[in-house]
C-alpha cells in the first residue's frame, strides 16, 4: 500500500510539478501566477495614477521643460537669415568680411522684408543684444538693399560704415547660433563672444549674480526670522492645556488662512509712512511727525511681510514634532543634575531639530521663489529674482534670458527640494 | 505651563512671565495686521490710516461708502435707485421664466461691476479647477497609497512638485507654452492662416494652471487619511459580491471623504488666491479677485481694496471653522477621540 504513488488528476491539475514546484489549479507554476496577479495589481494602481500623472506632464512638466530649452535655443536670426548663417558658420571671426558674407545678409534682408516688414526689425534687435547700434544699422540697409547690386560688400560700406566694423560681423556670428550658452551666460552676468569663450559683462550691466545672492540672503533671514519666532510659540502652544492651545492656534491659522493679496494688503496699511506702526510710534515718541520710518516699499517691507506669511509654515512642523517629546526626558535631565538651560539645551533643543529642519527648509523654498510680496511692497530695492524674471517674460520680451534666469532658479529650489524629501520625507508635508 | 508651582524661584518667575511676553508679542504680530483691516474698511476718507475723527469714534467719520463702491464701480450707471425692494423684485423676475426687462441697477452691477465680474470669475476658475484636482488627486492618492505602486517615490515627488516649483517659473512656462497654437493644422502643415487654439488669455488656460497647483494639495490630504484606512473592509465588501465601483462608492469614498472635502477645500483657496499664474495667462475679462487686488494696490490705491479684504477675512474664518469641524468628524470616524 505504500508504494501506490500519486496520480496527476489531469481535470483539475496537479498541486506540484515534475521538479516539486507548487501549481497552480489551471496547472501554471504558484510563483509564475503571483507574479501574474501582482503584475495585474500594479498595473491597477498605475492606471489610477497615470490621469494625473498625464495631466501634469501635459500641462506642468513639460511646459517648464520647454522653458528651460528656450534658455538655449535661439532661433530669432536663423529662421529670418537662413544664408546668412550658414555663410557665417564657415566664418572664422577674425579675417575679413568677404563678398559671399554680404550677399547672403542682402539677400536675406530682402527676403525677409517680403515676408513681412517686422522681420528685419527683429533681426536687428536680436543683434543689438550683442552690440548696440545694430537697429539703427539693419533698418537702414533693409531700406536701400532692393536697389544694391553687386559687388553688395562696397555697397554695404556704402550704407553705413558700421559695416566695416568686425563686431557687428560678430555679432551676427553669435546671433545666429540656434543652440547658445549666451543666455545662460548673461543669466550670470558672462558674455558669449563669436570665438566662443565667455568674458564677464562690463561693470554695470552685472546684476544677475548679486540678485542670486541678495534672494538667497533674503531667504535665509526670512528662515532665520521665522525661526526665531516661530520656535517660541510653537513651544507654548505644546505646553499649554490642549483647549488654550487650540485657541490660541486659531491666532496661527487664520493668518495661514488668508489670502496672500489681503496679508500683502495688510502690511501696506500697517507700514507704510501714515501707517498705524508710524502713528504709534509717533505717538509714543520714538519719531517726531516729520520724521516718519520708511518700512515700506524697500527691503525692510519686504522681509516683514514675508516673514508674516511664512511663520505659519514653520510654526505648523515645529509644533507637532514638540508635541511628540515626552515630557519626561526633560524631566529625567533635571532628575540627574541638568540645569534648566543644560536640560533644555542638551536635551530637548536636539529633539525639535527635525521640526526646525522640515520648516526651515519649507520656508527656505517658498521664500526663494516670491514674487507677488516683493512686488508690491519691495519698492526698488526689494525686488527679488523671481520679479525679474516676470520682467523679461512680459515687458523686455527676452523670454530666453527669463528662461535661463528660470532655470537656474529652478535648479536652486530642486536641490532643496531633493534635500527636504531626503531629510523630511514628502510623505511626511502635512497641512493645517 | 500656566499656573507656576510653588517652589519656582524669582528667576525662573521673572523668565517665565518673560517669555509669555514675548510670545505675546509674536502673536500680535501675526494677528494685528488682519484685525487692522476691518477698522480702516470703515473710512469715510480715501486713506490707509486711521483718521483723527476715527480715533474718537465719531460717527461721521466712518462709513460703507467702500463696501458700496465692490457693488458700484465699474458699472456704467450707478446712479439709478438701487434698494433692496428693487433687489427682491429683480431677483423673483429674474427666477420666473416670463422675465423681460429686470430693473437695471442689479443686472448693470452683476454684469459690469469690476468687483463683482472678478467675484464670478475666481468662483467659476475655482470651481472649476477644485473639480479637476480633486477627481484626478483622489485617484492617483488611492493609486498611490497601494504598496504595488511602481516607482512611487519619483511619481510622488513630480506630483507633489507644482507645490515647490517656484510659481514665476511655472507661470512663465506656462504662458511660453498656451500661447503656442495647438492646431494641428498649424504645427504639422505650418500653415500661418491656420485658425488659433490658444489657451493664453482663455478660461480654459487659468483653470488647467490652477487644477495644476492644486492637485499636490489633494494628494497630501487623501494619502494623509488612507493611512488610517483599514483595506480589510473593501475585501469584505468585495467579497459578499461587491464590484470594484460599488466598493469604491459604498465603502471607501465615505471614509476618506474628510480627507477629499479639505483637499479640494485647499484646492479651491490655492485658486481662489492664485494670482501669478492668472497675471501670466488671463486676459483683462478674465481678472479674478486677488488680480484686481493686485492692479487695486498698483495702480489706484483706495480702501476699496480694504472692503474687499474684510470680506475675504470673513470667508477664510468661515473656512477654518469648516476644516476644523471636519478634522473632527474624521477623527471620530477613525476612533480617535478629537481633541
Amino acid at each position: 500500500m505504500t508504494d501506490v504513488s500519486y496520480q496527476p488528476d489531469t481535470t483539475r491539475g496537479s498541486l506540484t510539478d515534475a521538479s516539486g514546484a507548487l501549481l497552480a489549479a489551471d496547472g501554471t507554476p504558484l510563483k509564475k501566477k503571483l507574479r501574474q496577479a501582482l503584475a495585474v495589481s500594479r498595473r491597477r494602481a498605475f492606471l489610477l495614477v497615470a490621469p494625473l500623472l498625464l495631466f501634469i506632464l501635459a500641462s506642468f512638466a513639460i511646459p517648464i521643460l520647454l522653458l528651460l530649452v528656450q534658455g538655449v535655443k535661439d532661433n530669432t536670426f536663423s529662421s529670418i537669415m537662413p544664408e546668412t548663417t550658414s555663410v557665417l558658420r564657415e566664418w572664422d571671426s577674425n579675417s575679413e568680411p568677404t563678398e559671399e558674407m554680404a550677399a547672403a545678409v542682402v539677400m536675406d534682408l530682402i527676403s525677409a522684408k517680403e515676408i513681412s516688414r517686422s522681420l528685419p526689425t527683429k533681426v536687428g534687435t536680436r543683434v543689438n543684444r550683442e552690440v548696440s547700434g545694430a537697429i539703427s544699422l539693419f533698418k537702414k540697409t533693409t531700406r536701400k538693399a532692393p536697389k544694391m547690386e553687386a559687388p553688395f560688400l562696397a555697397e554695404l560700406y556704402k550704407v553705413d560704415k558700421k559695416w566695416k566694423d568686425p563686431a557687428y560681423w560678430k555679432a551676427m556670428k553669435i546671433a545666429s547660433k540656434t543652440i547658445t550658452p549666451a543666455y545662460y551666460a548673461a543669466a550670470v552676468d558672462k558674455k558669449y563672444l563669436a570665438d566662443g569663450s565667455f568674458a564677464d559683462q562690463p561693470e554695470d550691466r552685472q546684476i544677475y549674480v548679486s540678485l542670486f545672492v541678495k534672494t538667497i540672503l533674503v531667504s535665509g533671514g526670512v528662515m532665520l526670522a521665522c525661526v526665531l519666532l516661530g520656535f517660541p510659540v510653537a513651544y507654548l502652544l505644546s505646553h499649554l492645556p490642549a483647549r488654550q492651545a487650540n485657541l490660541l492656534m486659531i491666532l496661527v491659522l487664520l493668518p495661514f488662512w488668508t489670502s496672500l493679496l489681503v496679508r500683502t494688503t495688510a502690511w501696506i496699511a500697517m507700514l507704510q509712512s501714515a501707517g498705524v506702526l508710524n502713528d504709534i510710534f509717533v505717538w509714543i515718541g520714538i519719531t517726531s511727525d516729520d520724521q516718519r520710518f520708511s518700512l515700506i516699499y524697500n527691503m525692510t517691507g519686504t522681509i516683514i511681510a514675508m516673514t508674516h506669511i511664512l511663520l505659519p509654515f514653520m510654526i505648523l512642523p515645529i509644533y507637532s514634532v514638540m508635541k511628540a517629546i515626552p515630557p519626561s526626558h526633560v524631566r529625567a535631565a533635571k532628575s540627574l543634575g541638568a540645569t534648566n538651560w543644560t536640560a533644555f539645551w542638551r536635551v530637548y533643543f536636539p529633539a525639535t531639530i527635525p521640526g526646525i529642519g522640515a520648516g526651515g527648509l519649507l520656508v527656505f523654498i517658498l521664500a526663494i521663489g516670491y514674487y507677488i510680496t516683493p512686488a508690491l511692497v519691495g519698492g526698488q530695492d526689494g525686488q527679488l529674482i523671481s520679479n525679474f524674471i516676470a520682467y523679461h517674460m512680459q515687458k523686455s520680451l527676452n523670454w530666453s534670458l527669463a528662461a535661463a534666469l528660470g532655470g537656474i532658479l529652478l535648479i536652486l529650489v530642486l536641490i532643496l527640494y531633493w534635500l527636504y524629501d531626503k531629510i523630511v520625507g514628502i510623505d511626511n508635508m502635512k497641512l493645517g | 505651563m500656566s499656573s507656576l508651582p510653588p517652589y519656582t524661584t524669582t528667576g525662573q518667575r521673572i523668565w517665565h512671565y518673560t517669555f509669555l511676553f514675548i510670545c505675546a508679542l509674536i502673536f500680535i504680530f501675526l494677528i494685528t495686521p488682519i484685525l487692522i483691516i476691518a477698522p480702516l474698511s470703515f473710512n469715510a476718507e480715501p486713506y490707509f490710516s486711521f483718521t483723527d475723527g476715527m480715533l474718537g469714534f465719531e460717527s461721521e467719520a466712518y462709513s460703507t461708502r467702500w463696501y458700496k463702491d465692490i457693488l458700484v464701480n465699474g458699472m456704467s450707471d450707478p446712479t439709478q435707485p438701487n434698494n433692496w425692494g428693487v433687489f427682491w423684485d429683480w431677483f423673483w423676475k429674474a427666477l420666473s421664466p416670463f422675465h423681460t426687462a429686470p430693473p437695471s441697477f442689479y443686472t448693470d452691477a452683476w454684469e459690469n461691476a469690476q468687483w463683482i465680474r472678478a467675484m464670478r470669475n475666481s468662483f467659476f476658475i475655482g470651481f472649476f479647477a477644485t473639480m479637476i484636482a480633486v477627481t484626478l488627486g483622489t485617484l492617483a492618492a488611492i493609486g498611490l497609497s497601494r504598496s504595488e505602486m511602481p516607482a512611487r517615490g519619483a511619481i510622488m515627488s513630480l506630483l507633489i512638485s507644482p507645490l515647490i516649483v517656484p510659481l514665476v517659473v511655472t507661470a512663465a512656462g506656462m504662458f511660453y507654452f498656451y500661447s503656442t497654437n495647438f492646431n494641428p493644422d498649424s504645427w504639422l502643415n505650418g500653415n500661418p492662416d491656420a485658425s488659433s487654439w490658444i489657451l493664453a488669455q482663455t478660461y480654459a488656460g487659468v483653470i488647467l494652471a490652477h487644477a495644476a497647483l492644486g492637485t499636490p494639495f489633494v494628494i497630501i490630504t487623501v494619502t494623509a487619511t488612507l493611512v488610517g484606512f483599514d483595506k480589510s473592509l473593501v475585501r469584505a465588501g468585495a467579497s459578499m459580491g461587491a464590484g470594484p465601483a460599488k466598493t469604491f462608492w459604498k465603502i471607501q469614498m465615505p471614509l476618506i471623504l474628510p480627507g477629499v472635502v479639505s483637499g479640494g477645500l485647499f484646492a479651491f483657496i490655492t485658486s481662489f488666491d492664485e494670482v501669478v499664474a492668472v497675471l501670466f495667462l488671463a486676459g483683462p475679462e478674465h481678472r479674478t479677485i486677488p488680480r484686481q487686488m493686485y492692479s487695486g494696490i498698483r495702480e489706484q490705491i483706495s480702501p476699496t481694496i480694504l472692503a474687499v479684504a474684510t470680506i475675504l477675512v470673513i470667508l477664510s474664518v468661515i473656512l477654518l471653522a469648516t476644516l476644523e469641524l471636519l478634522r473632527r468628524r474624521s477623527e471620530r470616524l477613525r476612533g480617535l477621540s478629537p481633541s
